[in-house]
């Protein structure tokens, strides 16, 4: 079966200051599907993420070249308000940031921020999308309390949740369980194996057995460069670059 | 919709550019309006002269009494705070390195002290002179000043010793230094420009301070030759002298702001270079 | 050998003398400024304990009367003219610094940041003297001459208004040098998550910066009002020195740091005049020590929520 894909990223350079950070990326992502970005760390993993929904824009060293095309829109070269295709776009950050704000507000202002104010649409939408993470049942009671007084693993299911209720297709995930632990690292492994029948996943790891785990699809970086990429089996099974083997069998990280 | 929103964020960095731009504009008004009004009062002889016939009514002479005796005060304070805020800062950040809370308590104490206002340790100070009858002097204005700028010296110390790692102290205690020769020899050394910039910045307060000395330093025509003698400074030089009706006193009062300005801002510029000297000496762990 | 082992010996003793010497200083620095505080409240208590003991405390701080000569020792009106002085200037000087901080860390060139820092810090070590001059070769004039007639009033532009423009050009730079800390430590990837729930940039920094940061701006505020309030030489030189309640902007106050400053002189020829002036000055360190404290307990605190 042929894969439909979601991004596609051709010739993509991105450089702060004098230094290279990513060099001639080509890579696609398909369609509801996992796709684990894997490599070492400091190998460019988090900004190829980051330049997916142009959060590389804030920084003002940065410099980027090429093109990303999200169903078929180039999104570096676009007169399209970026706001709008950031909301294509759910972010799950290394850490859960939880908005300075209570946990309905956390969910609702994405909501508020594109202009839906009715407060019986808001509760719904917030219900909804706080039972999709199984959240509702642990906040329910305490939905007007500040949400940075939840445990992690529930501030990371919040972000996930308020990611979501924006409605975007496409999610990504910076090493969303490296604050983790095991049990709400597990949970929230097992949302995105839900998730990934409505949604296009993208995973940023450098847990070798979390890659293995979820991944449908990978690809391997190395020093702002993709060494291969492909279908889970066949990157696991059956590698082509030495590079990707001696990195599967643990010889670096 | 999305019109009124980018309305709203136009309008406001209007007004934040302004902001911005009031404050540039204001530190240049300020300077520029007292060297305006003082410039042309400053002569050879204002520098060089102590005021005849009184500094209130005389109209010959100039600010010699008032920029020595400033010097005087600001230095001996300086010097005092340093004898014991650099033992102090030492103190916090080698020997009670592992004791956080305290430390901070130290800190929030040194902070509170830095927020009372210098009126308040003049009062004190002269609360206690006429408690064991001493009369105002140059050796009283400078206990009081000393003791409004050991907080600010302290501070200022700490928030540089607090950036050296733990590991340059481990390894100089494993190497058999002492904890006073680990302070004295390696902390004090890789701080030093660091340092500089604190005593500098001390100075800047101690001498521009006009409400501790006002009863403590008392004012002269003379410049002091013993501490128990009062001292003329240029804060209450340009504030006594800027009161009187007589044009030529009110030019000494100019021509002290005029001076004092200028220290002020040599000590800043200087500051800034020993600053940007330590950013690039230091050894970047 | 034996000897060089004596001499080692006594290197080591020397040295670990030099050691105990050293704390030994050390911590009487520390026991200096951990009783400094309470010296300085003892002191001025003891002072000003004659006239507690003679008037009750609430006639003190209630009543309208000052005559010293009569042994009438009402510090209300200079209390009054103190908040004025002080809240206007921080109504003054709180939306600017607010407006320039949020422009310096969020919008501006970096070349505009580095051009604005010795700016700030020049501004920060100005003395309060050089600030009096400026205001009454400046502000003083501009209110009497300009702002005055131009609200149809006669004034001598001595006035509480002159005294707030003067501090709250002052406490600008206390004020925004805490703001930036702040507004610099909130971390990247808030900003990061408001956007990419689609928000723009103006509404992160109203909706989720500014809430971030409201504790500290909260303290900041805090700490630039007791600054205000107990800054004594500027406001002095042009506030008139009063006593009176000031009905309106244009005119002249009697803050309290004014009134000790300008009474010491003469207080030792007059009974419980400086008992007067000591309380006037405690007064003055209470209220400022409370506003510290409960500023830097914000600030402790909602650094403790972010860790």
């Amino acid at each position: 079966m042929m894969d439909k894909f979601k991004i596609v990223i051709e010739n993509l350079n991105l450089q702060f200051g004098n230094q290279p950070i990513l060099k001639n990326i080509c890579a696609s992502i398909p369609e509801n599907k996992i796709t684990v970005i894997m490599g070492p760390s400091g190998c460019g993993k988090t900004t190829l993420m980051k330049s997916l929904n142009r959060l590389t824009d804030l920084n003002p060293d940065a410099k980027v070249t090429g093109s990303i095309f999200i169903d078929g829109q180039d999104i570096l070269h676009t007169s399209e308000n970026i706001t709008l295709i950031r909301k294509k776009m759910g972010l799950l950050a290394q850490r859960p940031y939880p908005l300075p704000m209570n946990i309905y507000n956390n969910i609702a202002y994405g909501l508020r921020i594109s202009g839906r104010r009715k407060k019986r649409y808001l509760d719904k939408r917030v219900e909804h999308y706080l039972r999709q993470v199984s959240l509702w049942d642990e906040v329910k009671d305490r939905l007007k309390e500040p949400a940075g007084r939840l445990s992690i693993g529930q501030q990371q299911r919040l972000c996930l949740a308020r990611g979501l209720a924006v409605g975007p297709d496409i999610i990504l995930a910076d090493e969303p369980t490296s604050a983790l632990d095991p049990i709400s690292s597990q949970a929230i492994e097992g949302k995105f194996n839900e998730l990934k029948k409505n949604y296009t996943i993208v995973l940023v790891t450098h847990i070798l057995r979390q890659a293995k785990r979820l991944a449908d699809h990978v690809i391997f970086m190395y020093m702002g460069e993709v060494v291969e990429q492909g279908p889970a089996s066949e990157i696991f099974g059956n590698p082509r670059q030495e590079m990707t083997k001696s990195y599967l069998n643990g010889i670096f990280y | 919709m999305i019109q009124k929103k980018e309305f709203e964020e136009k309008f406001f960095r209007v007004l934040m550019f302004f902001s911005t731009l009031i404050i540039a504009a204001a530190l240049i008004f300020i300077i520029f309006s007292v060297l305006y009004k003082g410039l042309p009062s400053i002569s050879w002889e204002m520098l060089t002269q102590v005021p005849e016939g009184g500094f209130y009514f005389g109209r010959e002479g100039g600010i010699l009494n008032a920029i020595v005796g400033s010097l005087y005060l600001s230095t001996g304070a300086t010097v005092m705070s340093f004898l014991v805020g650099l033992p102090l800062a030492l103190y916090m950040n080698v020997h009670l390195v592992r004791y956080g809370k305290l430390v901070n308590t130290i800190r929030f104490i040194l902070d509170l002290l830095w927020g009372v206002p210098s009126i308040v340790y003049g009062a004190f100070g002269f609360a206690v002179m006429t408690y064991f009858g001493i009369r105002v002097s140059l050796l009283a204005g400078t206990i009081t000043v000393t003791l409004f700028v050991i907080p600010i010296m302290v501070r200022a110390m700490d928030e540089i010793l607090k950036s050296v790692p733990v590991g340059l102290l481990e390894s100089s205690l494993s190497l058999g230094s002492t904890r006073a020769e680990t302070a004295y020899k390696v902390f004090f050394r890789q701080c030093l420009p660091g340092l500089s910039t604190a005593v500098l910045l001390s100075f800047g307060r101690a001498i521009g301070d006009a409400a501790s000395i006002l009863f403590t330093a008392g004012f002269t025509d003379y410049i002091p030759t013993s501490p128990d003698q009062p001292v003329a400074t240029l804060p209450l030089s340009i504030f006594f002298q800027l009161s009187s009706p007589i044009p030529q006193v009110q030019e000494r009062a100019y021509a002290s702001a005029v001076v004092l300005v200028i220290i002020i801002l040599v000590t800043s510029i200087l500051s800034r270079m020993f600053s940007h000297r330590y950013q690039k000496n230091k050894i970047n762990f | 050998m034996n000897r060089a082992v004596m001499r080692v010996s006594r290197i080591r003793v020397g040295r670990l003398l030099q050691d105990k010497l050293h704390v030994f200083w050390m911590q009487i620095c520390l026991v200096l400024v951990f009783i400094l505080p309470f010296i300085l409240v003892a002191g001025m208590l003891y002072k000003s304990l004659l006239l507690i003991e003679a008037q009750p405390l609430t006639e003190l701080l209630f009543s309208k009367t000052w005559k010293p000569m009569a042994g009438r020792f009402g510090f209300y009106t200079f209390i009054i003219s103190s908040v004025w002085v002080t809240i206007l200037a921080l109504l003054i000087a709180g939306p600017i610094c607010l407006l320039t901080a949020i422009h310096l860390t969020q919008y501006a060139k970096r070349w505009v940041l580095r051009v604005m820092h010795p700016i700030i810090d020049i501004l920060a070590g100005i003395p309060s003297v050089i600030y009096g001059v400026w205001g009454i070769l400046v502000v003083v004039p501009f209110i009497g001459n300009y702002l005055g007639p131009f609200f149809g009033k006669s004034v001598s532009g001595y006035s509480i208004l002159a005294g707030a423009i003067v501090l709250a050009i002052m406490i600008i730079p206390f004020i925004l040098n805490i703001l930036i800390e702040i507004f610099k430590n909130i971390p990247p990837e808030l900003s990061e998550a408001s956007m990419s729930l689609g928000a723009g940039k103006w509404q992160t920094i109203k909706l989720v910066q500014v809430k971030k940061a409201l504790p500290g701006i909260v303290s900041a505020f805090g700490l630039g009002m007791s600054r205000a309030f107990g800054e004594t030489i500027a406001v002095l030189m042009v506030v008139g020195n009063v006593a009176q309640i000031p009905k309106g902007l244009f005119q002249p106050g009697y803050p309290l740091p004014a009134l000790i400053a300008n009474n010491y002189g003469e207080m030792l020829s007059i009974p419980m005049y400086d008992s007067a002036l000591m309380l006037a000055a405690l007064i003055l360190f209470v209220v400022v020590l409370i506003f510290n404290f409960a500023s830097r307990l914000i600030i402790v605190k909602s650094e403790k929520q972010l860790a």
